[in-house]
């Protein structure tokens, strides 16, 4: 008989060696999954984890990690911060989509005109689109105690909508030959988030996630509130004792998540993207949840966890590319990856022994 | 040095060591939009690549990446697939458009082809199919075969591609049948077999009793199947499982020859940048075979139109034609031009209803 | 515009149709919930569901046998929702996020043999005087057996929560799980049937669209169906009845928005599409009002700690 036995004190050993161990897990499973495939199973795992860090291309993949993984980096910092309190924004993907078309909305109004402050205005109303979105859940949360996890999923789809409209209708290119999608605002100097140095990946999108992380460590560790949402969220009772006013702090945490969520969606609106399209959206919103519980909801966690989602993404291209596996394959391979990652953590918290009859 | 001479250089190191080591293999990538398993769109594309190597065999090889989402993702797939030596990339959804061009910069020795933009460049080739050929072809049918007069219609979006396609049908099968009206519906989704299915349920509860769509999963014809006596046409692929009824014909996205013949133009050496828009005649539009369950006349009738377009005698919008607010678009024997097709955004005399926008 | 084109009798039916993959999705997910675990892996699950059916009923020629494969399926999908929460007590939310993505892929490999192919049809209910009734005919008599099972089930789960012992313990481990681990119920082992419970529905709705709804294989094409379930559970406030109300609302907004179109009616599509998730933050908040809903230990993990 085998039992959990919880420790007093989470193990650290374990909590650096479980990332690992899941990796290493998700390789060998993986691994036979490629050879079903009837793929070599070393060469499609070396694919992905290697060629992007270190193959020949390498020079080209690596920037494009920061790409693919700042804007998850961006949104899981701010719903980690909520999650950290108990206070579940699931719809980021919706204030992802909202950021982008207000702030490419605020971008396109200057549309041909050249200044210095386009690209700053755009920035804030990016992050105003996404905070108003998630000021929705969080408002009625508080005035009427409604669930906020349905609540902002639901408003995902009120969005995807909204961002069809737009799409053929207000913000269509008017010389785009009645295709849906705005103007690309790569070729609009002014409101292009260009590359801050050509090559190197790195977009304004990539400085503002480092700086979140940083922002969130320092929140976290050295300021009141971020006490308040620790507190919160590991003794709810303790919190209300020690003054802690939960409406303000649903306010803060789902207002950040979503301003953060629509930095990033106006971020990748202006550069990698370009344009508001009726697909703009790829379910960064969503992959973001998954990131943020990788990196334990810890600032450095989740830095470390969207450099491996981006991993696996641009792995898994090139391994579809070169090796011919499906899609699908990399789905599952990234399933596995998280469900490892997931269920391994269970030994930080927890001891496995063998126990042995109890006899009373 | 600069980025792009950097990828440029690299390209070309890479483009000399292979050329050395496999001799002359051509390599062929292509970037989907949706799964090969999409039974649709996507589908069909990735026949055209297996066509691809079935004709050249071991002096081609073709790589594919699927359900790549439009934008920088699309962009970094065919980077990587110039990089990895690609001397020619089809991308093949209207989104990849403007990740095309940039990368085409970075990689003036790889031959792009884009499906249904408009961008060109001097190493981007734009190609696409007159779907509203075979449009024409539907209408007639539709219009001989409807009994209550009423043809529905499933529409994805209201772009100029499905808005064409709806013209097209609607003057061949007023043509026919002066009393044929078009019950039109927008899905708003690419992809939703189950709202298909719901679209052709409503129509055909309306008092359709042929379906036309623009959308490709096979649920529009499930659904006239189970109602009884309901026409259809396959769309995308031949759907030919629903034959003879209720899918009476199809027009089947045909993109093998146009990828040989492209293939072939690297391999030569001849490749030159061109906008091809190419219909029944060239082959890239397929009329599926139209079942029994059609009469003898109206079988010849709609293989002499296809015929017609087929050899260039007939286009498709030939005046006199009135736009919907009854202004005067074309002059009798007049042809509609590809630029006012590409960008069509206006219904033709006798449709009713407004395009939403 | 012509309204009278609608005709309400068989909008009604053919919502119901459009209604029923959503029910069944539904009434699994809400027992999950009542057990107090929160599984978003509802989409995963269906897509499952819906090739093993779709792949049994065509290998076998019986979609009788492919619903019931689909249900299996399901299952043994959400078997790794159970080694993730209930034996590794992993994240609630990220397992079931990860669970889609997985069950997505899988379902994916699984079918790369089944485009293009069209699955045995299902036999509808034809009664000889009743299913011909004017009106009520249509409506009540005439739909395949599987919408059926589906109020069924809803009226199985309302009895069984509202009046047996099951029902009992199974809301009290959902309410409190360690009171209910105190007076010797057996916490673990009630959510792991929970939850297969939850993906055999799932499964079953899944292979509903792909069996009868459309029908046809397509990789992803449940297309969101499984998350509008998650919405229902909560709109339907945990009541199955509730539940069978709303995904007819639901059902039911979809097939009057085409037919408005269909009819002529110049709507905005996009707004109109929106509505049904409009409703639900909108019930949500009247809900709100009435603190009885949730399970009070709805997402959280159990440890027996001895």
């Amino acid at each position: 008989m085998i039992v959990l036995e919880k420790r007093p004190q989470p193990s650290r050993t374990w909590s650096m060696a479980t990332p690992l161990v899941a990796v290493l897990a998700t390789m060998i499973c993986g691994g036979l999954l490629f050879a079903v495939l009837g793929k070599n199973p070393v060469e499609a795992i070396g694919t992905i984890f290697w060629e992007p860090l270190f193959g020949e291309y390498a020079f080209y993949y690596r920037p494009q990690l920061l790409v693919k993984g700042a804007p998850l980096v961006l949104i899981a910092i701010g719903l980690s911060l909520g999650f950290r309190a108990g206070i579940w924004n699931i719809g980021a993907e919706g204030q992802y989509i909202m950021g982008a078309i207000v702030g490419a909305g605020v971008g396109l109004a200057f549309y041909p005109m050249e200044a210095f402050y386009i690209f700053p205005l755009m920035v804030l109303a990016g992050a105003f689109g996404g905070w108003v979105w998630a000021m929705i859940p969080a408002f009625l949360k508080v005035r009427f105690g409604t669930n906020e996890i349905l609540v902002s999923l639901m408003l995902v789809y009120v969005a995807e909508q909204f961002l069809a409209s737009m799409s053929l209708g207000l913000l269509k290119n008017p010389e785009g030959f009645g295709f849906p999608g705005s103007r690309n605002l790569q070729s609009y100097a002014s409101a292009h988030n260009a590359e801050l140095i050509e090559g190197s990946g790195m977009h304004w999108g990539v400085v503002a996630a480092f700086v979140a992380v940083i922002f969130a460590y320092v929140l976290l560790n050295r300021h009141m509130t971020g006490f308040h949402i620790r507190l919160t969220g590991e003794a709810p009772r303790a919190a209300r004792f020690a003054g802690v006013k939960p409406a303000r702090l649903i306010l803060f945490c789902l207002g950040m998540s979503g301003a953060l969520a629509g930095l990033a969606g106006l971020f990748e609106v202006s550069g990698p993207s370009g344009q508001i399209s009726i697909d703009f959206n790829v379910g960064y919103g969503f992959t973001a949840i998954i990131v943020a519980f990788l990196g334990r909801l810890h600032p450095v966690g989740i830095l470390l966890a969207g450099g491996l989602m981006a991993l696996t993404y641009i792995g898994g291209e090139i391994a579809q590319g070169s090796l011919g596996l499906p899609a699908a394959a990399i789905q599952v391979f990234q399933g596995m990856l998280l469900f490892f990652l997931l269920a391994l953590d269970l030994l930080t918290n927890y001891r496995i022994r063998a126990a042995r009859k109890e006899v009373a | 040095m600069k980025f792009t001479s950097l990828l440029a250089s690299a390209a070309m190191v890479l483009g000399l060591a292979t050329g050395a080591m496999a001799e002359d293999k051509t390599k062929v990538g292509f970037v989907y939009v949706g799964p090969v398993g999409d039974g649709g769109w996507t589908y069909e594309h990735d026949k055209g690549r297996q066509a691809v190597e079935a004709e050249f065999g071991d002096k081609v090889e073709t790589v594919f990446v699927e359900s790549v989402p439009e934008g920088p993702d699309a962009e970094r797939v065919m980077t990587q697939m110039a990089l990895e030596g690609a001397d020619l990339i089809f991308t093949t959804s209207f989104g990849y458009m403007d990740p095309t061009i940039n990368v085409a910069k970075k990689f003036p020795k790889v031959k792009f082809e884009h499906a249904t933009g408009y961008k060109q460049a001097e190493n981007v080739s734009v190609y696409s199919a007159r779907f509203y050929e075979g449009r024409a072809v539907q209408g007639t049918i539709a219009g001989r075969m409807t009994k209550s007069n009423i043809v529905g219609y499933i529409g994805s979006y209201p772009i100029p591609e499905v808005i064409r396609g709806i013209n097209s049908a609607f003057i061949h099968a007023r043509k026919v049948n002066p009393d044929v009206q078009f019950k039109i519906v927008w899905a708003y989704t690419w992809f939703d077999p189950a709202k298909e299915a719901d679209a052709a349920k409503v129509l055909i509860e309306q008092g359709a009793d042929v379906i036309l769509q623009h959308t490709d999963s096979t649920a529009p014809q499930a659904a006239a199947q189970a109602a009884g006596n309901v026409i259809t046409f396959g769309q995308a692929s031949d759907m030919s499982e629903y034959a003879p009824m209720p899918r009476v014909s199809s027009i089947i996205d045909n993109w093998a020859p146009y990828y040989i013949a492209r293939t072939k133009a690297v391999m030569d050496g001849t490749w030159t940048s061109v906008s091809t828009w190419d219909g029944i005649g060239a082959g890239m539009v397929g009329i599926g075979e139209i079942s029994d369950a059609v009469p003898a006349d109206v079988k010849a009738e709609a293989l002499a139109l296809k015929d017609a377009l087929a050899n260039g005698s007939y286009h498709a919008f030939t005046g006199p034609l009135k736009k919907q607010d009854g202004s005067d678009w074309l002059a009798e024997g007049e042809t509609a031009d590809d630029g006012t097709l590409a960008g069509m955004n206006f219904y033709v005399e006798g449709i009713e209803g407004d395009i939403p926008n | 515009m012509d309204l009278s084109a609608i005709n309400p009798v068989l909008l009604v039916a053919s919502l119901m149709v459009a209604a029923t993959p959503l029910l069944l999705a539904a009434i699994g997910e809400l027992v999950v919930e009542k057990a107090g675990v929160l599984n978003l892996g509802v989409e995963g699950m269906m897509i499952t569901g819906a090739i093993c059916g779709f792949a049994i009923s065509v290998e076998t020629g019986s979609p009788w046998l492919g619903f019931i494969a689909a249900a299996i399926g399901g299952a043994i999908l959400s078997l790794l929702f159970v080694l993730m929460t209930q034996v590794a007590l992993a994240n609630q939310v990220a397992s079931g996020l990860a669970l889609t993505l997985f069950g997505l892929g899988l379902s994916a490999l699984m079918g790369q043999s089944y485009v293009g192919i069209k699955p045995p049809a299902m036999g509808r209910l034809d009664l000889p005087v009743l299913s011909d009734l004017p009106v009520v005919g249509p409506i009540l008599f005439s739909h395949d057996p599987i919408l059926y099972l589906g109020i069924l089930l809803t009226g199985a789960v309302w009895w069984v929560l509202k009046y047996s012992r099951a029902g009992l313990i199974l809301r009290a481990v959902g309410e409190n799980h360690d009171a209910a681990h105190a007076l010797g119920y057996k916490v673990i082992r009630i959510r792991v049937l929970a939850i297969l419970f939850g993906g055999a529905c799932a499964g079953l709705g899944g292979a509903y669209i792909s069996l009868i709804r459309v029908p046809q294989w397509t990789e992803g094409m449940t297309a969101g169906v499984g998350w509008i379930a998650l919405a229902l559970v909560v709109f339907a406030s945990w009541k199955p009845w509730r539940a069978l109300l709303g995904a007819y609302l639901f059902g039911g907004v979809t097939v009057v928005q085409l037919n408005l179109q269909a009819a002529g009616v110049a709507i905005p599509v996009e707004y109109l599409a929106m509505s049904p998730y409009l409703i639900t933050i909108l019930v949500l908040v009247i809900l709100s009002a009435d603190k009885s809903g949730a399970p009070a230990a709805l997402g959280r993990s159990f440890h027996a700690s001895h």
